[in-house]
């Protein structure tokens, strides 16, 4: 029989190093330094102008909304990949989740039936697989990884669009990161107050999967 | 009853059924399959949760092959 040994769309980004854990946690810091690097500076001209001038504490206010805000839309860019897409007929949403529940086991039809999304475990964290997008808990909890990826076919039922990016995720874990694009990466309580509240509680899960698999690592 | 399943906007095709002893039914999801690779689908077999596998000429002894579009990322 002959097997694929790779994802297949990993082709189509040739330049990109495949992704492992340690390359994650590169990008990780990477990401947090850059978020840094856009806050600081706003932060040191609120406290530099107001020690020069008190009275001109309206731009220093000005600045620090900046800080404040940036990482904000960082966030929510990346709580967008879990936000749901618009449904297809009744009919073939009830046969795509069919198969999708025959994929999973009991708790994560259970999780996806109230949070719209499935866990599932890999080699570099806990997975959460949306309609159009993934997060990545990282072992331990601290850090979560939002990916922007999908099935590019309009037309396909919720079910199946999950089911698409879980059976690529579980023939090619570190294909799938590579193919996907990073849309936010920090910590989860930054992403977890931009996320719709019915996706919340899928994030508290995977922070306890993240941990437990941490703890018997 | 093994199966050939397409995801698609009904939710799922099921394009090819066969057994082990029916011949003539293996052919034609050997067909169906090439078929669909050739239209750009690519083939997934699951094997127990969390575990899957790309596979690029049907696995006879499989119970479920499931052809899906390739993804991108957003």
């Amino acid at each position: 029989m002959s097997t694929a040994p790779a994802l297949p769309e990993t082709a189509a980004v040739h330049w990109r190093p495949r992704t492992d854990a340690r390359r994650l946690r590169g990008r990780g810091r990477t990401w947090t330094l850059t978020t840094a690097a856009h806050t600081v500076p706003f932060i040191a001209t609120a406290g530099g102008l107001f020690a020069l001038e008190p009275l001109s504490f309206p731009v220093g206010l000005a600045a620090l909304a900046h800080a404040w805000a940036i990482p904000e839309l960082y966030a929510r860019r990346g709580s967008n990949v879990v936000r749901p897409r618009p449904r297809a007929a009744a009919g073939a949403e009830e046969v795509a989740l069919g198969l999708l529940g025959d994929l999973v086991g009991h708790d994560a039809r259970e999780l996806h039936a109230r949070t719209g999304l499935v866990p599932e475990r890999g080699a570099l964290g806990v997975w959460l697989v949306a309609e159009a997008g993934a997060l990545l808990v990282t072992p331990g909890g601290r850090r979560v990884f939002c990916w922007c990826v999908k099935v590019p076919e309009p037309g396909l039922p919720s079910g199946d669009r999950i089911a698409h990016l879980l059976l690529a995720l579980r023939a090619d874990e570190a294909g799938f990161a590579t193919v996907a694009n990073l849309a936010f990466s920090g910590a989860p309580w930054r992403l977890r107050r931009r996320m719709p509240p019915r996706a919340r509680p899928a994030l508290d899960a995977g922070i306890r999967m993240a941990r437990v698999s941490s703890r018997s690592m | 009853m093994a199966r050939l399943i397409r995801m698609d906007s009904t939710g799922h095709s099921t394009l090819a059924e066969w057994t082990t002893e029916d011949a003539e039914a293996q052919e034609r999801a050997v067909a169906a399959f090439r078929r669909q690779l050739d239209e750009g689908y690519y083939a997934v077999v699951t094997e127990g949760e969390g575990h899957a596998r790309q596979v690029t000429e049907l696995p006879l002894d499989a119970e479920l092959v499931i052809l899906r579009r390739p993804i991108a990322g957003g």
